[in-house]
């Protein structure tokens, strides 16, 4: 019987440490081919171990993207400030203030999170260069409040939805109205879930590639559209390729090495019933 | 417990999701409708001709070889990649929930390639399932004979002739799944993950009393209770799948022969490339019916659940 369980437990380890490998061999890769000299990147020999660290690849990734992360940076920032508190209040209607049909209109709202954007691509862009915001970074800024408003309102409205009503109904007594209520009562208390919709929504922003490539061309094109030309050009070597990827990648990978169960909880959040 | 209902100010929270509503109805069903309205249209050139034209655009992709290339990947690839993250997912949210060592470390591995972008994905498994390195090597290295060409495989397995295309099993999407299964089954792991740790150890405690086995209490006790966070996954990995395309785009593209073709790439390249945009229109429209079919129901039922 011990046996039986140590040999069981054996396997479970020996199934998780190959799991490992699976998971980490991206990464193994792209560190050390992105600290590959020249010389040494050859694709006979992309498992071997540089003989030298080199920071040549990086210095030609970073010239190549640097332009394009200040874009991204640029897009990202106010995008996940200005979606994070427009679904904060959102939230805050639904679960606290429902009106006639609100709960219809929530579910309406949250259609738009699982459509295929490429069914809104069309007009989307008629309509940023209608309004003089086609291929800028305000444009793409909009376009992201926009279809975030679905996300963002539905992790808020779960968020709320465990703040005991009874604490709203003691500072109605007190004299809050919806704004006093909100600003007194509800904001000082979501500021863990403005760290989980803040953190998702940046991730998804700073990773998003349809919106990004459709919308801009050169000189607004956020990072990870640069990465795609990038990976796509002939004559740019693959252990610049991949410096470039790791770079583009760095910001979300930090997020979540740093704060990953709030990034986990976003994630969770995304099944509706979270 | 309804604030509202004991309040004077009603008009104030209304108008402070007003915007969203009118966003989301412009942005979303607005679009989507004029959209619909291209896909009937004779826009299939540069400048714009919204001249009626019937159910053209659809017949021509019904009788189009890409298209159908396209709709055949979809199906596989959503197979594959479904049985793929919700496999693996459950079996090492399972090993992870089992007392082991190590627990974090392990699903913190499992899970960062979700904070990655599709595209970075693509980018760096393209050269790992690149024919003439990566994991060829490793495979080359342990004796194997002849290696996997990947991506660039245009075999079609258990094929037959339908419409245009030959219908089966594209042997080049399997290295996308892989990337994709990659990359997801972190999902699925958290999922499950919060689903087992909310199974009470009583539960099981009781079962192993009355006599069962591990693998009864997993078919009677844990299977059942884990049967609606399967459902979840799988519609929102199935919406994600039948929408794809960044990875796709990063990684191979629509491949020699349209193996790895999807509508989401098509979509893209027919309209933005080609200028075909009552074709593009047509293609989003069915992409749309496709993730709705999946999506809708789900939303009417979760929505329910909640009141």
């Amino acid at each position: 019987m011990l046996k039986k369980i140590r040999l069981g437990r054996v396997l479970v380890y020996l199934i998780l440490a190959m799991m490992t490998i699976f998971f980490l061999m991206p990464i193994y890769v792209m560190l050390i081919t992105s600290v590959k000299p020249l010389a040494e990147v050859s694709l006979d020999r992309m498992w071997e171990l540089p003989s030298t660290v080199s920071f040549e690849a990086y210095g030609y990734a970073f010239e190549r993207l640097y332009p394009n992360l200040l874009n991204t940076i640029y897009l990202v920032v106010p995008a996940t400030l200005i979606s994070a508190l427009l679904g904060s209040l959102n939230g805050y209607v639904i679960s606290k203030w429902k009106f006639k049909g609100s709960d219809w209109i929530f579910t309406a709202i949250l259609f738009g999170m699982f459509i295929p954007y490429q069914s809104i691509l069309i007009p989307l862009i008629q309509f940023l260069q209608s309004i003089g915001l086609y291929n800028s970074i305000p444009g793409l800024i909009l376009v992201h409040v926009v279809y975030g408003i679905p996300i963002t309102t539905l992790i808020f409205r779960n968020f709320y939805a465990n703040i005991p009503t009874e604490l709203l109904e003691a500072a109605k007594i007190d004299g809050a109205g919806f704004l006093g209520i909100y600003r007194y009562v509800m904001f000082p208390l979501s500021i863990s879930g403005f760290v989980v919709v803040c953190i998702w929504q940046f991730t998804n922003i700073w990773n998003e590639f349809l919106f990004a490539v459709s919308i801009t061309s050169s000189g607004s094109q956020p990072v990870m559209v640069a990465l795609q030309n990038l990976s796509g050009s002939q004559i740019v070597h693959w252990n610049v390729q991949m410096a470039g990827a790791l770079l583009a990648a760095l910001p979300t990978l930090l997020i979540y090495i740093l704060v990953g169960k709030y990034f986990v909880r976003g994630l969770l959040a995304g099944s509706v019933k979270g | 417990m309804n604030l509202s209902k004991v309040s004077s100010d009603k008009l104030l929270p209304v108008l402070f999701i007003l915007p969203s509503i009118v966003a989301i109805g412009i942005f979303v069903y607005g679009f989507i409708s004029w959209t619909g309205y291209v896909s009937f249209s004779n826009w299939n050139t540069l400048t714009p001709d919204l001249s009626f034209a019937g159910l053209k655009n659809y017949l021509f992709l019904f009788n189009d070889y890409r298209f159908q290339s396209g709709m055949r990947n979809t199906l596989f690839f959503t197979l594959f990649f479904i049985i793929g993250v919700l496999g693996l997912g459950f079996f090492l949210a399972t090993f992870i929930d089992s007392n082991i060592k190590g627990e974090s470390f392990f699903r913190n591995i499992f899970l960062f390639p979700m904070a990655l972008s599709f595209v970075v994905t693509g980018v760096v498994w393209q050269w790992l399932l690149n024919p003439s390195t990566g994991v060829n090597l490793l495979l080359a290295s342990l004796g194997f004979e002849s290696v996997p060409r990947w991506y660039i495989d245009t075999t079609i397995l258990f094929s037959f002739p339908l419409g245009q295309i030959q219908f089966g099993i594209p042997i080049a999407l399997l290295s996308v799944v892989i990337a994709a299964v990659w990359q997801m089954t972190g999902f699925s792991l958290a999922m499950y993950l919060a689903g087992l740790r909310a199974i009470p150890e009583e539960v099981k405690e009781a079962a192993r009393v009355d006599g069962a086995t591990e693998f009864q209490i997993y078919r009677k006790v844990i299977f059942p209770i884990l049967m609606p966070i399967t459902v979840s996954i799988i519609i929102i990995m199935g919406h994600i799948s039948l929408k794809i395309f960044d990875l796709i785009y990063a990684m191979t593209g629509s491949g020699s022969n349209f193996v790895t073709d999807v509508p989401g790439v098509y979509m893209f390249e027919t309209t933005f490339r080609g200028n075909f945009f009552g074709h593009g229109a047509a293609i989003a429209m069915i992409m749309l019916l496709l993730v709705a079919v999946v999506i809708v129901p789900y939303l009417i039922v979760s929505r329910k659940g909640d009141s």
